[in-house]
């Protein structure tokens, strides 16, 4: 009896959580959708890198962390930063170089910030912001505390310096860190095999001594899984942990890229597609019947809605006044 | 080949000099050795010489207008050369040319134009920031300054020197006619202004210097004595009436050849002192002061001491004339060791002279007149001149210039000595 | 009032520093077993423990930007760069990180960082190890840049540095390590952004930090035996630049000559330079002349170095030409 009545209600909490990040994986996607829509309007200037096809990695592995832990990344974050909680108005208002963006319209879309969230930044510099992810993590062990930090990189950030020399001071001094790698298989139009010795990330972690894990990231619970694990290892033992997520972008590089380009074929991206995590998570709900169409229409439709409103308050929120030019180059 | 015309140096101390009147034209012809322009030196009017044969073109420097040694003034090119061959390159103190310069040759124009003002508003005045700060701020005009900087760049100093001479008026008197106009760029005055600025001649220029570099450095004091001069008056006298037409001897004549002897016997006194060394000479060049138009220059009455009283009349009365008519060579006006100054001409009693470095000493003469004396018990008339000795104390010690006037004295009240 | 080595200076500072802060540590290669590659750390590990006195990997790029990490989440750490050399490396930490996050967050990360280590030339050392790199980091928007030339600024600047909210940066002389001086006792904070007139004059203005603060007063002792009388301004601070100071001095002399050990094509003193020609053009009597090091690669011969680096007989000649002298 007892475990038959404890049972459904963990069956209940997890796909609870599953149609939570079901959510959040159709918000980001619609989100970056909309933003596609937005930079081909002239709305969204820049650079923009998109983050369809890699939502379950975002989803699957921020559901794990606490809200006194920090995240990190690299330029392709609208994604987390939605998951993480950012409001997708201050998200797309960022985008649109508005005032009432994350980051006051001053960092655009590599450079979204909330430090309520812990949300610390996109950072433009391939590789470059690993080391600052080791240095959270460095603050949290000063501090002795059990928070941990989550730093997103792509593969080819893997060819850089910085990655290594980061991930040999996180082990040498024991940071509870997270370093997850979301391999797409491409930096911007080079495949990784092409310009990379070793072409499983996962197998950099054993040069420093660190563990690792092989992920399938268009499986969201399989993300969520090996983070979790990550995760309490950090916390337990302040050990950093090497996550290689395998994921792909539907997308080009960035929006000024083509879809595939010379660099892949238009029959490799749409065999990919049958792996979308969304489609993915949608079946498995269905099959577990924790889901049926008429919520997934209304789910998409209320994401839709928001997603609509923060296009529409991005639109209508001011630009930044011109004395923003000058302030937070130091702190006065 | 063309021959580029220099601003030349010609006096020994020049840096600049204003061309006061140009005796050729752009398209003239010349010949080597003619007489292109008259320059003011520091000291001077000199003549600026062709050095080659051919036309005058590209003339760059308007009448008035001061240049730096060294700069080019025109160019001497040969009959239907082109402008420009053959011109030296990386001159980069080449003044710019003016307007006048490049309008067509202005030979027709009346010799006596008045300096080509407008040439020389629109020549671009080099000065650093500063000095245009200062000159704006008092007024002064810098297109009438010439610059002692790099290129003739107007400095600080310029400004500095310009703000302490005094202030002057021009002479409205008339020059001898066959003296230039002196150089006066000093526009009209304006009759309701409460002062005027004039501008610092060359030779103003080069008297404040010098004089700065006297009495402020230079440890001056002063004796002065009484000379009895009644019977070198007599002596004078009939002297002139022998001499008649061919010159007069005058009191500063008989004063010149007196000290000049007696410095031979006080070699002290006929000195230079320079930095690290005293030169005693020992020969007697003796200076004497003449005032001239807006200043003052000391042709050199040269062996002084050999030469008789008629000698040094001539002499002097010669010099004293082309000094005032500007036509001294820079011989004649330098290497003195000794200089005599008399204001007695104007009823000067006696005052005080500023010595004339790097020489020791100088004499200041004041007038001769009747004076009461007590002679022999009773009070007569006699005629007294006053001589004050400005001496250097580095050079000469106080008993040293009291033992020269002795001599001096002594001399002058008993000529007949200077025959010894 | 103590006489320290600006070393001592300098390790005074680090001490009260962190002292009085309990967020404020130290990393860097050998800063603790070793005790310092130029002894600045020394005594510090003892006193503060492994967590506060870092020895790092030599992995200039990777430990700077844990330092500007730590400092997002609030520690203040100071990142000790053996020479500046090696940081060329890590200038993308610098540069990319440490200066631009407050910006581009909208100002909400303030990056509270401090890198310190020796700069410019000591003796032959050779091409890369004998460089200065003040203009590269002044360039920056979002840095201070500071460099201190006696044991006195060097505390006052280094505990200004600390207590400062934004990326400082710490320039210090490898030649200076072993000068003495005064230096007061427990606070002494110098404020960021004030030049300090040395040396009082009247006829020309030496500008001049850090190392070349030396050369400038041997000058200036020179020129006052030749009748100049030069005034001696150390900027101390390269960025924020004290203009008000620079603009006084020169009102005051009318002439300037600017000494840096850095190379003379976008330098420090071409900066300087800009400062006076805009805000004391009327007061200019000269053209402001640089004294730099040689336009070339630091050479290894001892003759050759001497003839590449500024020294005093350059400054005086400068500041003889500027004075309108030769």
């Amino acid at each position: 009896m007892a475990t038959a009545t404890a049972q459904p209600a963990k069956d209940e909490a997890l796909l609870e959580l599953q149609r939570r990040m079901l959510r959040q994986m159709l918000l980001v996607r619609r989100f970056e959708e909309k933003a596609a829509e937005a930079y081909a309007l002239g709305k969204i200037g820049g650079f923009c890198h998109l983050y369809i096809g890699q939502e379950a990695v975002a989803a699957g592995s921020l559901a794990v962390l606490r809200d006194d832990d920090y995240v990190i990344s690299s330029y392709r974050e609208h994604g987390q930063a939605l998951v993480r909680g950012v409001p997708a108005n201050a998200v797309m208002a960022e985008l649109f170089g508005k005032a009432t963006g994350c980051s006051r319209g001053k960092g655009g879309s590599m450079h979204l910030f909330d430090a309520g969230r812990r949300f610390m930044g996109g950072h433009g510099i391939v590789g470059g912001h690993i080391p600052l992810a080791a240095g959270l993590g460095f603050a949290i062990k000063y501090r002795g505390g059990d928070q941990i930090c989550l730093c997103y990189f792509g593969e080819a950030a893997v060819n850089i310096g910085a990655f290594h020399e980061a991930l040999n001071m996180a082990s040498v001094w024991k940071l509870p860190i997270i370093f997850c790698c979301e391999n797409n298989r491409y930096g911007m139009g080079t495949a990784f095999e092409r310009v990379a010795a070793v072409t499983d990330v996962v197998e950099h972690a054993c040069s420093y001594d660190m563990a690792a894990e092989l992920v399938n990231g268009m499986d969201v619970m399989a993300v969520y899984g090996a983070t979790e694990r990550a995760a309490e290892r950090a916390r337990k033992t302040g050990h950093p942990t090497l996550l290689e997520v395998r994921t792909y972008r539907f997308m080009g590089h960035s929006m000024s890229d083509p879809l595939h380009g010379v660099y892949r074929t238009k029959e490799e991206v749409e065999e990919q597609k049958k792996r979308d995590p969304i489609s993915q998570l949608v079946v498995k709900l269905k099959e577990e019947g924790a889901l049926d169409d008429a919520a997934l229409d209304a789910l998409d439709a209320e994401v839709r809605a928001v997603v609509e409103a923060a296009v529409q308050f991005a639109d209508q929120s001011p630009d930044p006044d011109l004395s923003e030019l000058t302030s937070h180059v130091l702190v006065e | 080949m063309a021959t580029t015309v220099f601003m030349e140096a010609l006096s020994p101390t020049m840096e600049e000099g204003r061309l006061v009147k140009w005796h050729k034209h752009e398209g003239d012809a010349v010949k080597a050795g003619d007489t292109l322009a008259e320059v003011e030196t520091d000291k001077a009017i000199m003549d600026l010489q062709a050095r080659a044969d051919g036309i005058l073109r590209q003339v760059s420097a308007a009448e008035g207008q001061t240049v730096p040694v060294g700069k080019e003034l025109a160019v001497i090119v040969a009959p239907g050369e082109p402008l420009g061959a053959g011109r030296g390159t990386g001159d980069e103190g080449r003044v710019a040319p003016s307007p006048a310069a490049t309008a067509p040759a202005p030979s027709p124009a009346p010799r006596h134009s008045p300096p080509a003002a407008a040439a020389a508003d629109a020549a671009p005045v080099k000065a650093s920031p500063l000095a245009r700060r200062m000159a704006k701020e008092s007024g002064v005009d810098l297109k009438l300054l010439t610059g002692s900087g790099p290129g003739g760049r107007v400095v600080r100093r310029d400004l500095e020197t310009a703000a302490a001479r005094p202030a002057a008026t021009v002479s409205a008197s008339a020059p001898v006619a066959p003296v230039p106009p002196p150089p006066s760029p000093v526009p009209v005055s304006r009759t309701d202004a409460s002062y005027e600025d004039v501008p610092l001649t060359q030779i103003r220029k080069t008297i404040a210097k010098r004089l700065a570099a006297s009495l402020g450095p230079v440890p001056h004091y002063f004796l002065t004595t009484e000379v009895d001069m009644e019977r070198a008056a007599e002596a004078r006298e009939a002297l002139n009436r022998d001499l008649g037409d061919e010159g007069r001897i005058s009191f500063n004549d008989i004063v010149v050849k007196a000290a000049a002897l007696a410095l031979t016997r006080h070699r002290a006194c006929n000195a230079w002192f320079q930095d690290d060394h005293i030169r005693y000479w020992n020969e007697v060049h003796v200076g004497v002061a003449v005032a001239v138009e807006d200043g003052l220059i000391t042709p050199v009455i040269r062996h002084a001491d050999r030469k008789s009283l008629r000698e040094i009349g001539r002499e002097a009365h010669d010099l004293a004339q082309r000094a005032r008519n500007r036509r001294l060579r820079p011989e004649e006006y330098t290497g003195s060791t000794f200089s005599v100054s008399n204001l007695g001409m104007f009823d000067i009693d006696q005052f005080t002279a500023v010595i004339n470095p790097p020489e020791a000493a100088i004499l200041a003469v004041g007038s001769v007149t009747q004076k009461p004396v007590v002679a022999d018990g009773t009070i007569v008339a006699r005629r007294r001149m006053r001589l004050t000795l400005g001496c250097d104390h580095r050079v000469i010690d106080g008993a040293t210039g009291a033992v020269f006037l002795q001599t001096l004295k002594q001399m002058l009240e008993n000529p007949l000595a200077m025959l010894l | 009032m103590p006489t320290l080595t600006y070393r001592d200076a300098l390790n005074q500072a680090l001490r009260e520093e962190m002292q009085r802060d309990p967020s404020v540590f130290l990393m860097g290669e050998e800063v603790g077993v070793y005790q310092g590659a130029y002894k600045v750390s020394r005594g510090l590990l003892e006193e503060f423990g492994p967590m506060r006195v870092v020895d790092t990997p030599i992995a200039e790029l990777g430990f700077a930007g844990v330092g500007v990490g730590a400092a997002m989440a609030g520690l203040r750490p100071v990142v000790e760069f053996m020479t500046w050399n090696f940081a060329v490396l890590a200038l993308d930490q610098i540069v990319n990180s440490a200066a631009k996050i407050l910006y581009e967050s909208g100002g909400q990360v303030p990056i509270p960082i401090v890198f310190r280590g020796p700069n410019g030339a000591a003796l032959q050392l050779a091409a890369q190890h004998s460089q200065a790199w003040e203009s590269w980091l002044a360039h920056i928007p979002g840095l201070k840049v500071v460099a201190p030339a006696t044991p006195a600024d060097a505390k006052g600047l280094l505990k200004a540095a600390i207590r400062d909210d934004n990326p400082v940066i710490v320039l210090e002389g490898e030649m200076l390590y072993n000068t003495k001086g005064d230096v007061p006792e427990g606070e002494h904070v110098v404020p960021i952004g004030k030049a300090d007139v040395k040396r009082a004059g009247t006829d020309v203005t030496l500008v001049c930090h850090s190392k070349t603060v030396v050369p400038a007063l041997k000058a200036a002792e020179q020129l006052q035996e030749q009748g100049v009388s030069a005034e001696v301004v150390d900027l101390r601070s390269l960025r924020p630049m004290d203009e008000e100071t620079l603009v006084a001095s020169v009102a005051k002399t009318n002439r300037c000559v600017v000494a840096e050990e850095g190379w003379p094509h976008c330098g420090i003193g071409a900066q300087v330079v800009d400062i006076i020609q805009r805000e004391a053009f009327d007061s200019l009597d000269a053209p402001v002349l640089r004294v730099t090091q040689a336009d070339v690669p630091m050479p290894y011969n001892r003759q050759l170095e001497r003839a590449a680096k500024p020294s005093p007989e350059k400054i005086v000649a400068a500041a003889r030409r500027v004075c309108y002298l030769d």
